[in-house]
């Protein structure tokens, strides 16, 4: 058993980041993650694996650093929150394009603009649907406890290094700020520079050898045919991600009348929402997406003739709700309850809202 | 005389760079990037750093710097090379890292990122090809354009009331202390092009001895974007872009040089 501690959810993804023997972290202070760089620079990883952690000029300058440092090869890790994200989105495009692994934690908070410091969960479409420009998507993992801020970590840069694809960890300022038990990984040495010339020789650029030709990182095919091309192979990318990548989980779905669908901190809250259903006698199942890109489609339509209506419960004004009726594809009622703007909706609402489903209003 | 005789060893005076590509240069004819590649790969293969060496290119006409350079080479998008090479840099700290900007990028969208890696004195190498002009879009109006110049956004010339004066960031940047060497060249001439390899040598020598940052601006000419043929292109360049982009060093060994003290002064 690893090493348990309690932990803010920032502080464990930090932590989680320097044991799985990330090479840099590069950030910009945002409420409410501002934790995660201020623990890594508490941490001095410099001193433990000879980690680098810088604090950039902005949020443009980060998102770049992390494209540098990806397309060497290095593990790179970087956090913020959503109007910062707002300002990676040019960044993550061109690392898409580019097909740069690395892992961007997102620890969402109200919007639009400047919005508010409370937790949110409305910055689904950007990081699912591609908040940048092109075709391109990334692999969009919701932790909905700070166990799972640390799990995701390493889960993250396996993805990320499978697929050569940019990683979303996308929670809230709920799982953010909150503490909890986490069980912590042991330490992973760092790649060696040996090790990462023999994983990565054939793509990443640090520095062309007499054995090889040079590499090019580049999203950039002037020739429309071959950026056609291109496109086709990140779409074949995806379909296998879609195929092979989905992540969910099912609570008293065995008997369920009725479905509650929800993620991150929505599915925390929906958790007791069940209970206290169950406890009245309605019998509803929480169907938790771990993944939010590549969404459980095919999973979620299994429930079609099995469930007479859907609850999709987000903290946000309804994002998750056009990928639950994508799922199901009409065969299901599908109505969306949630609060937003930094509000937190509290299970007796949640309960509300789907006896009302039931009642059919 | 036929070809065969005067292709002979002792006739040879130049010879194709190693480090440079097969590929056909996609610059207008005339134009001087194609000459601060040259010099730049030259010293590289001098230097023997070719192995050692990742370049970042960002958005400008040199965005496809990649198909010329035989190096690992980093694309950037516009403005962003001086992070992406902090990336790079800082995860790498003993290979060689260089950017290759135009002045939209360095001096307009990418501001702060210069502003910032000049201060943090990043042991990184950067080439500034100063054409003041947009030349890949099509000769709009760059942050370095000259009062009165006529561009595609300045029809009428740049007005500075309406669209403020041409930014001198290499004497803005010579200012911060992470800067050590800092030089302003042309390559418009044999003379000048051996005085720009000199200063590429100390600017990789610089950053090999981890000082901090290393810049060398090239005043360069823009055919396309000028409207001008390549000779009159450079005479213009002579006549109205260097009074105003004054040639030499600004900084070196990390000292301003006495020139530059009096002009930030007055
Ligand atoms: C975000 C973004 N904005 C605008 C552009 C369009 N663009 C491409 S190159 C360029 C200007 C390049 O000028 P400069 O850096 O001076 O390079 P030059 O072509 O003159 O060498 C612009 C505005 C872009 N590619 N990306
Ligand atoms: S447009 Fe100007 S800068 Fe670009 S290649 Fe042509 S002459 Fe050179
Ligand atoms: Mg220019």
């Amino acid at each position: 058993m690893g090493e348990l501690k309690l932990m803010k959810g920032n502080e464990a993804i930090a932590e989680a980041a320097i044991r799985a023997g990330v090479d840099a972290y590069f950030g910009y202070p945002i409420t409410p993650q501002s934790e995660v760089i201020e623990y890594l620079m508490a941490e001095q990883p410099e001193n433990r694996t000879g980690m680098v952690v810088l604090q950039a000029e902005s949020e443009l300058a980060a998102i770049n650093m992390v494209y540098g440092a990806a397309a060497a090869g290095k593990k790179v890790f970087t956090s913020s929150s959503s109007p910062g994200i707002s300002l990676y989105q040019e960044g993550i495009s061109y690392i898409a394009g580019a097909e740069l692994p690395c892992v961007i934690a997102n620890v969402v908070r109200g919007g639009p603009g400047l919005g508010t410091i409370q937790p949110s969960q409305a910055d689904y479409f950007q990081s699912t649907k591609g908040g940048g420009h092109g075709d391109y998507r990334l692999y969009v993992l919701a932790p909905s406890s700070v166990q799972e801020m640390a799990d995701f970590i390493q889960l993250g840069f396996d993805i990320a290094y499978k697929y050569r694809n940019p990683v979303m960890i996308q929670s809230d300022g709920m799982i953010g700020q909150m503490m909890e038990k986490v069980e912590l990984a042991d330490q992973r040495p760092r790649w060696t520079d040996e090790e990462i010339k023999q994983m990565h020789d054939s793509w990443a650029a640090f520095g062309k050898g007499d054995h090889r030709e040079r590499n090019i990182i580049t999203s950039l095919d002037l020739d429309s045919s071959k950026q056609e091309k291109h496109n086709h192979h990140l779409q074949a990318k995806y379909r296998k991600m879609e195929e092979n990548e989905v992540l969910f989980e099912e609570i008293n779905c065995e008997d369920a009348d009725y479905l509650i669908v929800a993620y991150g901190s929505s599915a925390r809250i929906s958790m007791k929402s069940v209970d206290l259903a169950r406890a009245k006698g309605i019998k509803v199942g929480l169907f938790r997406p771990i993944t939010l890109y590549p969404f459980p489609m095919k999973q979620l339509n299994a429930y079609v003739g099995k469930v007479k209506a859907i609850l999709s419960v987000e903290m946000s004004a309804g994002q998750l709700i056009e990928d639950v009726k994508l799922a199901v594809e009409c065969n299901i009622p599908v109505k969306h309850f949630g609060r937003y703007g930094g509000m937190i909706h509290s299970p007796e609402e949640v309960l509300t809202a789907l006896e009302n489903l039931i009642k059919g209003e | 005389m036929d070809i065969k005789d005067i292709v002979k060893e002792e006739n040879l005076v130049y010879s194709k760079t190693n480090l440079m590509t097969n590929n056909v240069l996609s610059y207008c004819p005339g134009c001087g990037h194609g000459t601060a590649h040259r010099i730049i790969m030259e010293v590289i293969d001098e230097l023997g750093l070719q192995s050692q060496t990742i370049g970042v290119a960002p958005v400008g006409c040199s965005v496809l710097a990649y198909d010329f350079m035989n190096i690992d080479m980093i694309q950037a998008a516009h403005g962003r090379a001086p992070a992406v090479a902090t990336g790079l840099k800082r995860t790498m700290p003993d290979k060689c890292i260089f950017t290759y900007q135009g002045d939209g990028d360095l001096a307009a969208i990418g501001t702060a990122e210069t502003i910032h890696v000049c201060n943090r004195g990043e042991d990184i190498t950067m080439f500034f090809i100063n054409n003041g002009i947009y030349g890949m879009t099509g000769g709009q109006m760059a942050p370095t354009t000259l009062e009165g110049m006529k561009t595609a956004t300045s029809p009428y010339g740049r007005d500075l009331k309406k669209m403020g004066n041409p930014l001198k960031i290499t004497e803005l940047i010579a200012q911060l202390p992470g800067t050590y060497y800092v030089t302003r060249q042309a390559v418009h001439t044999p003379a000048a092009v051996r005085k720009t390899k000199k200063a590429v040598f100390k600017a990789f020598e610089v950053q090999k001895e981890k000082k901090g940052i290393s810049f060398v601006e090239i005043v360069s000419n823009c055919n396309s974007g000028w409207k001008l043929p390549p000779v009159k292109a450079n005479q213009w360049m002579v006549e109205h872009m260097f009074p105003f982009y004054p040639m030499g060093d600004i900084k070196v060994d990390g000292h301003l040089v006495n020139s530059n003290k009096a002009e930030v002064k007055s």
